[in-house]
């Protein structure tokens, strides 16, 4: 396995963890308080429509030119890198509340049962709400596995990467039945934000005519680089908080 | 009509997401580096320095949104 596949199935991987944890959230809301029946079938049938959307597009993509494929696919990577690493960054320095998954189940239960009372047979609002809540996390995942998979001809690599991740985040939410809120959802983010971003650097470059100095081997100075980078504006962002807040205590004749 | 538009604002919306910076900034950053590796100069400096002016910005422009969302907060308390 090359550099750039460790490199697929690490993002792909996470990327997915991140997504199925929101949208097994979700489907766990609705399921307790409504229909688990209509909740699993509403998330199955989601799963269905995005494995479609994959296996239309791969082939696709894989049958373009290999540069305007990783202009394209490194733009996109470094787009949807560089916001998820901008929120971790806010998120993990405190100017941004952390994804509190319990939140999200409390308020997606409080939703279920304000809807009113679940019939018979499928119910369509648990239906809908996991169709819906899957899908949407899931499109973003679709996009990723379908960039990175066309980018290195690798689809089933990363298809597969992705289906081990949904894998994991269903069977410990089929296990505790709660909320996942032990997973470290925001670092997993902040891990996918460095790797998107390195990755789309790279294709988008390469993509755009340039050659990187040692070829694939500058991935392992790009990742790390990115890295420093995020912790960096991390400390920044805390000690400007840090700073207006001891400024603010001041001009209240508090103490700092 | 209505419909298509709808479905390309949606698809914009989802490409480009909340942050237009950041999808303008990494376009023009192709571009310049197509056009200086055309030029036969090295260009892979410029993907990385744009990502590092991109993410600074974006940080920065949040986070002076948040520091101005939370004094109106306070002083719409103090008030």
């Amino acid at each position: 396995m090359s550099a750039t596949d460790v490199g697929l199935v690490a993002s792909v991987f996470l990327a997915c963890a991140v997504e199925a944890v929101e949208a097994v959230t979700i489907v766990l809301a609705v399921g307790t308080t409504r229909s688990w029946r209509s909740a699993l079938a509403g998330a199955a049938a989601a799963v269905v429509a995005l494995a479609v959307i994959v296996a239309a597009l791969g082939p696709a993509l894989t049958a373009l030119p290999i540069n305007a494929l990783r202009v394209a696919v490194g733009g996109l990577l470094l787009i949807f890198g560089l916001q998820w690493l901008s929120k971790a960054i806010l998120r993990a320095s405190g100017a941004k509340a952390e994804h509190d998954e319990l939140l999200i189940y409390e308020q997606e239960s409080h939703a279920a049962r304000a809807a009113g009372a679940a019939g018979e047979g499928i119910d369509p609002y648990a239906f809908l709400v996991a169709f819906k809540g899957v899908l949407l996390e899931g499109l973003e995942v679709a996009f990723i596995v379908l960039t990175f998979g066309a980018n290195q001809h690798r689809v089933g690599l990363a298809a597969a990467a992705a289906a081990a991740a949904v894998l994991v985040v269903v069977t410990i939410g089929a296990i505790v039945r709660a909320p996942l809120s032990r997973i470290p959802e925001n670092l997993m983010k902040f891990a996918v934000g460095v790797m998107l971003s390195s990755f789309g650097m790279f294709w988008g470059t390469e993509g755009a005519g340039a050659d990187w100095p040692g070829g694939e081997l500058a991935l392992l100075a790009i990742v790390p680089a990115v890295l420093v980078t995020a912790i960096i504006l991390v400390r920044a962002v805390t000690r400007g908080a840090r700073r207006r807040a001891a400024t603010s205590a001041e001009r209240r004749g508090l103490p700092a | 009509m209505t419909a298509c538009r709808r479905l390309a604002r949606g698809i914009l919306e989802f490409v480009v997401g909340e942050d237009w910076l950041i999808g303008l900034g990494v376009v023009i950053s192709l571009a310049l580096t197509a056009v200086v590796a055309d030029l036969g100069l090295p260009a892979w400096w410029v993907m990385p320095s744009a990502v590092l002016l991109l993410l600074t910005l974006t940080v920065r422009r949040a986070v002076r949104e948040a520091v101005d969302s939370a004094s109106r907060a306070s002083e719409s308390k103090d008030a």
